[in-house]
């Protein structure tokens, strides 16, 4: 049985139940009539049947499906030959390929060996196997747990009650949600690039000068043979990050300051808008622009006055970014100055400040924190930052401050080591997660500060 | 304090002295107050000078997407070449070589081009994409076998390149791309009326290929489609029911500060890393397939969700509370009293919300490359785990190509996927200004 | 029996006053015309038919009124009566806000403060304020007071600067208290001091006159009785406008007493008359506690 039939025969068996629960509890106190001797209302009866429906038998689903997979593989793999058993990891997730491909018929039968097609067949065979026991299964706790709900209806049940203990259960497993993304991604990332620093020291990962992953798939090298160092791309994620800030920090919090404090109302409706049309296009569209429009531009004005520009420039890509960043620091930072007290205003004014004084010598300094604040989350987004220097930096690892140059950063990286075919023992596959736990953390350290200063900043003044 | 008691003259000669100073000081601050504004201006131009910029290159690149070069040819259906047993079987004819038919309709045209490899760049002046537009035609009617029709056809994209005058025809031949012959087949073309631009319908209704005037969005559109709706299925009812309970039901507690601090941090996490976490969980542990929309939505739920459950919190918040207590003054019990009146009047808000954190998604793709939702697929994606790619990676890997042509369908995918953006932008305006309300 | 103010002679005295044009200057709009002598002899400043709206609101209605050297006056009245904004249109602080407009002829030592010519600049370091919330920078305690001899260029030097704060929070009876926290913060002082702070802030730059909005309304009652003796000491040297809702404080700080009510000034007196005789109904409802 298909999985998607199976959810709707036990939805529409939940529907049943509804009605069922309704029916019953309404019986039992003689029909409408008596609806006021129920502890609640007749639907909540129906509510709790159907939960208790669906509920567990979706849940019990939703587990066979999340681990029937493997078993099935793992039962085919064990009625393979002892050849193929033998065989190391990676080729034989190979041949499991083969199967698999052969079982949802992307390659002709003829194509295959005679083992890969008895173990395609005894894939079929036992996949439809459990999908039969999963349906079994599912309906029969669907069944079974709703009667015994059904059966337990009596006007006396608080019906409401326990719907309400249901409804809050799920509320607080969705709310929790968040707390289990974030032990997902610190566990998955970490956990593999534990694995890669068992292949490769941690202090050469982070000290290292040398990069260059590509030569360690080559099978006269050893994972650890020293072209993990990563400070080539810190280095590279700085100087493009570094040089976004000089292009967003300014522009940005002076728009921020001109239309917050000097433009008229109206200016402000047309322009606020259109500045906040760069946070709503989507980053491969800033990479589109840092590749093809303004990396190739750079290198003609370049020419152009004698400069030796590459193509893939870091300054192309940060330029970019620091566009990208504009209206985020501009946005934050005219919260923080419209937070500003007025009286702190009026204070200078009526010393006779000039507006500019004002605005650099009192509210500038009462922002400070706020912007601070807002310029680490920058920051932590211009380090973050994957699709436009995944277009418009370079592969290489130079180390260099030169922007004229090309750099590469350390999601450049991730993303040409996990694009393409993976093995995931190979330390290459590994470095990426190794890479993507050091952003984690960077990235993280700057928000928690940032977040920190910002709502210390907000309470300061209410 | 009679030390410090300057008495009248002295605080009178201190206040004109405090005027004389001041006097002097103006010119010198307002000057500074005028650089001060020209820096703001400064700024504020710059800004729009980078939007403008961006749209303009954009738009000036991409505009031509509408229009396709198609070559107009007097295709004769020959049964020899097209069904030569004659048994209008249909194996034999869907494996039929129509492309032959194409080049006997360019000999016909042009008769006096001898030689092979001149024939074949004659040849090359019309599309692949001819031929399976001519199968498609005779598996749907075997009767026009042996007849002729006036077909137009899709031209080669160097061709189109030369009619939308990115090609420069004063270029030396060997730097041009087409050489003097072919261009002298195209101008006899043009002035036959036998070359046009026209609708490019092939834009808006193929997959990728790896022939630019083949190129679509239509398999990119879907597959983002179907990665969205997974996404909105997913991340907006637990969005909203953790908004619910964090600002409704949960007690001020340590767990509660926890799962605050967890979503703010989530939401400013690069979004790399939620696809590291995709490839680890969902495809390593849970062997989900790669290039899949329903991997790719949960990904971009996980994303997504801090987005729309603080944009929801933030409509809750703005119920006032005088209505969960007449509500709860009536005797309904808490769950009631927010499933009955402070969600409806909070659910404005939340949709603006969904709909925002949609649009970010749809543009998001740097997670998605994770997943291998990054692969060449030509055919249009039919479900939920069929291998596919969405809009903002396809222009990734447009921009990717070495040829000039995909430059036009780069810019014109960014077009598409910014016309997408511009109606989800929109709708969420309009449902915030339709019901927003003060209280 | 009620003594009505004499027009023409305020006019005289106020120099650069703009006469006004067709209603009679002395009537206010609700057709009330100000009991007591809103005239003075030696005048700082001069205000007639002062009329403020904030968009439609029309919050001040023809208020005339003389303000003299080295005296208090004291501005009493029930709560929204204008009192606030009537004393920002004397250093134009009123500008700042967007919605404001101002009419009538407002002059500082004869000079039209709200001229074409007149800088604002000059016209606040000149006219001092204090608020009612105590104000100071996030800065710390010198910079507080030094923030205006900075920005108007006072101090040729450092020690010329360090001077003027410390004469300044000496004037403000701050110095004692503060002298070795002159690095911490201003916030960081408590209310009174900080009021007191923000008073040095004012007179650092020796202005004329000084406009106090309710300055001890956030205060104890020791921190208000400092501020009243300070206030006493500062009349020496400048004319004090304070706004008050403490009657006593009116009564303790002031020489003469103008009683707002809804935008109209209704009664201006020597304060021993207005608090043992005030001669409009408002006024006496007010002071003997019937209103507001
Ligand atoms: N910025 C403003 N915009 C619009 N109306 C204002 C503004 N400031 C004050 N008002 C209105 O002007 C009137 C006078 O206000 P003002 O602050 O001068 O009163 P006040 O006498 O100082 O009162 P209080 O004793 O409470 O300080 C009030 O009705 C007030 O609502
Ligand atoms: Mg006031």
């Amino acid at each position: 049985m298909q999985t998607s039939t199976l959810v709707l025969l036990l939805l529409i068996l939940s529907a049943a139940a509804y009605r069922a629960g309704r029916f019953r509890s309404l019986s039992l106190v003689g029909g409408l009539r008596g609806a006021r001797n129920l502890h609640s209302l007749p639907g909540y009866y129906g509510l709790l049947t159907a939960l208790w429906c669906a509920i567990p038998s979706l849940l019990i689903l939703a587990l066979w499906h999340a681990v029937d997979g493997r078993i099935v593989t793992q039962m085919v793999v064990a009625g393979m030959s002892s050849e193929t058993q033998a065989l190391p990891p990676g080729q034989l997730s190979l041949v499991l390929n083969d199967v698999r491909n052969l079982v949802a018929g992307a390659i002709p039968p003829e194509m295959a060996s005679l083992e890969v097609q008895a173990a395609a067949e005894r894939y079929i065979r036992l996949d439809s196997l459990s999908r039969l026991a999963a349906a079994v299964v599912c309906l029969s706790i669907a069944l079974g747990v709703g009667g015994a709900v059904w059966l337990r209806i009596s006007p006396n049940l608080r019906a409401r009650n326990r719907v309400e203990t249901i409804v809050r259960g799920a509320l607080i497993a969705c709310s929790t949600i968040a707390i289990f993304t974030t032990v997902g991604i610190v566990v998955s990332v970490l956990f593999e690039a534990i694995r890669f620093f068992q292949l490769v020291p941690v202090t050469e990962f982070l000290f290292g000068l040398q990069w260059s992953p590509q030569l360690a798939i080559r099978a006269d090298q050893v994972g650890s043979s020293g072209a993990f160092g990563a400070v080539p791309l810190f280095t590279g994620t700085l100087l493009i990050a570094g040089i976004a800030m000089l292009v967003a920090v300014p522009v940005g919090l002076f728009s921020a300051i001109y239309l917050a404090e000097y433009a008229a109302r109206r200016v402000r409706a047309v322009i606020k808008p259109v500045l906040e049309v760069l946070a709503g296009i989507p980053t491969v569209v800033y990479g589109f622009f840092a590749a093809l429009v303004v990396g190739p531009m750079l290198r003609q004005s370049g020419e152009g006055i004698g400069l030796d520009v590459s193509s893939e420039s870091a300054l192309a890509a940060g330029l970019v970014m620091g566009i990208m960043i504009i209206p985020f620091v501009s946005s934050l930072a005219d919260d923080m100055i419209t937070a500003v007290p007025r009286s702190l205003r009026d204070g200078s004014y009526g010393l006779g400040a000039t507006q500019s004084e004002t605005i650099r010598r009192v509210v500038f300094p009462a922002a400070l924190p706020g912007i601070v604040g807002g310029v680490l989350l920058a920051i932590s987004r211009a380090i973050g930052e994957t699709m436009i220097v995944v277009m418009a930096a370079g592969l290489g690892a130079n180390l260099t401050a030169n922007p004229l140059e090309a750099v590469t950063t350390v999601t450049t990286q991730i993303v040409t080591l996990l694009v393409g075919d993976q093995e995931f023992d190979s330390p290459k596959t590994l470095a990426a997660f190794a890479l993507g736990l050091v952003l984690f953390l960077a990235t993280l350290s700057l928000n928690i500060i940032a977040l920190h200063v910002v709502r210390k900043y907000r309470e300061q003044y209410e | 304090m009679s030390d410090t008691d300057l008495g009248p003259a002295a605080v009178e000669n201190a206040a004109k002295r405090t005027r004389r100073l001041v006097e002097k000081s103006l010119k010198r601050r307002y000057r500074a107050e005028r650089r001060f504004r020209a820096y703001g201006m400064l700024a504020v131009a710059l800004g729009l000078v980078f939007v403008g910029f961006l749209f303009s290159s954009i738009i000036s690149t991409g505009w031509t997407i509408f229009q396709q070069s198609y070559v107009q040819l007097d295709i004769r259906y020959d049964a020899e070449v097209v069904d030569p047993a004659g048994e209008r079987d249909e194996q034999a004819i869907s494996t039929a070589d129509y492309s032959a038919l194409i080049k006997a309709a360019l000999r016909e045209r042009f008769p006096d081009v001898e030689g092979r490899s001149e024939r074949r760049s004659l040849y090359g002046l019309a599309s692949d994409a001819g031929q399976f537009e001519l199968r498609e035609r005779v598996m749907a009617d075997p009767d026009l076998i042996g007849s002729t029709q006036t077909l137009w056809l899709l031209a080669d994209d160097r061709v189109d390149l030369l009619m939308k005058g990115k090609i420069d025809r004063d270029l030396p031949e060997d730097q041009r791309g087409l050489s003097d012959q072919e261009l002298g087949w195209i101008d006899s073309l043009l002035a036959n009326g036998r070359l046009d631009l026209r609708f490019n319908r092939a834009f808006f209704t193929n997959g990728d290929s790896r022939e630019p005037e083949q190129a679509g969005v239509w398999g990119a559109v879907v597959g983002s489609f179907f990665t969205l709706l997974v996404t909105l299925l997913l991340s907006f009812p637990i969005g909203v029911a953790a908004a619910v309970y964090l600002e409704e039901f949960a007690p001020r507690n340590r767990v509660t500060d926890f799962i605050e601090v967890n979503i703010n941090n989530l939401a400013a996490v690069p979004s790399i890393v939620f696809g590291l976490l995709g490839l680890a969980v969902f495809i390593q542990l849970f062997g989900l397939p790669r290039s899949a929309p329903v991997v790719g939505g949960l990904v971009l739920t996980l994303m997504t969700l801090p987005t729309i459950i603080i944009a929801s919190r933030a409509a809750l918040k703005g119920v006032p509370p005088s209505i969960r207590e007449a509500a709860l003054g009536m005797g309904a019990s808490q769950v009631q009293t927010v499933a009955h009146h402070v969600l409806p009047l909070a659910m404005p808000g939340m949709l603006t919300g969904a709909i925002i954190g949609m649009a970010r998604a749809l543009g998001e793709s740097a997670p998605l490359l994770m997943i291998g939702m990054v692969a060449f697929i030509v055919d249009i994606p039919g479900g939920l785990t069929d291998p596919s790619t969405v809009l903002p990676v396809q222009v990734y890997l447009w921009a990717d190509s070495p040829e000039r042509a995909f430059l036009e369908r780069t810019s014109g995918a960014i077009l598409v996927l910014l016309g997408f953006l511009l109606i989800m932008n929109a709708t969420a305006v309009i449902l915030r200004q339709k019901f927003e309300r003060r209280w | 029996m009620v003594f009505v103010s004499s027009a023409e002679a305020s006019i005289k005295t106020a120099p650069a006053s703009r006469a006004s044009g067709s209603a009679p200057p002395e009537r206010t709009a609700a057709g009330q015309r100000t009991v007591g002598d809103i005239t003075v002899k030696n005048p700082v400043i001069v205000c007639r038919d002062v009329n403020v709206y904030y968009g439609d609101k029309h919050a001040i209605r023809n208020v005339s009124l003389d303000i003299a050297h080295n005296e208090v006056i004291a501005m009493i009245g029930p709560s929204g009566c204008g009192k606030s904004t009537f004393l920002r249109c004397l250093n134009r602080l009123n500008d700042t806000i967007p919605t404001a407009l101002v009419s009538g002829a407002i002059s500082l030592e004869g000079q039209d403060i709200y001229d074409k010519r007149q800088d604002v600049v000059q016209l606040r370091a000149r006219v001092g304020m204090v608020f009612q919330k105590p104000n100071p920078f996030p800065k710390s305690v010198y910079e507080n007071v030094a923030y205006g001899p900075r920005i108007h260029g006072l101090a040729a030097d450092r020690t010329e600067l360090d001077e003027i704060v410390q004469t300044s929070l000496q004037r403000a009876g701050l110095w004692e208290e503060v002298k070795d926290r002159l690095e911490q913060p201003g916030t960081a002082l408590s209310g009174g001091q900080q009021q007191r702070l923000c008073i040095a802030r004012t007179i650092a730059v020796n202005p004329e006159v000084i406009l106090m909005d309710e300055p001890c309304s956030a205060l104890d009652p020791i921190a208000t009785a400092r501020i009243e003796d300070l206030i006493d000491e500062l009349k020496q040297n400048y004319a004090i406008c304070i706004v008050t809702h403490s009657m006593q404080q009116a009564a303790r700080v002031s020489q003469r007493t103008a009683y707002f009510h809804l935008g109209d000034l209704i009664e201006v007196g020597s304060t021993d008359q207005i608090f043992t005789n005030p001669r409009h109904k408002l006024t006496e409802d007010y002071i003997t506690g019937r209103f507001g």
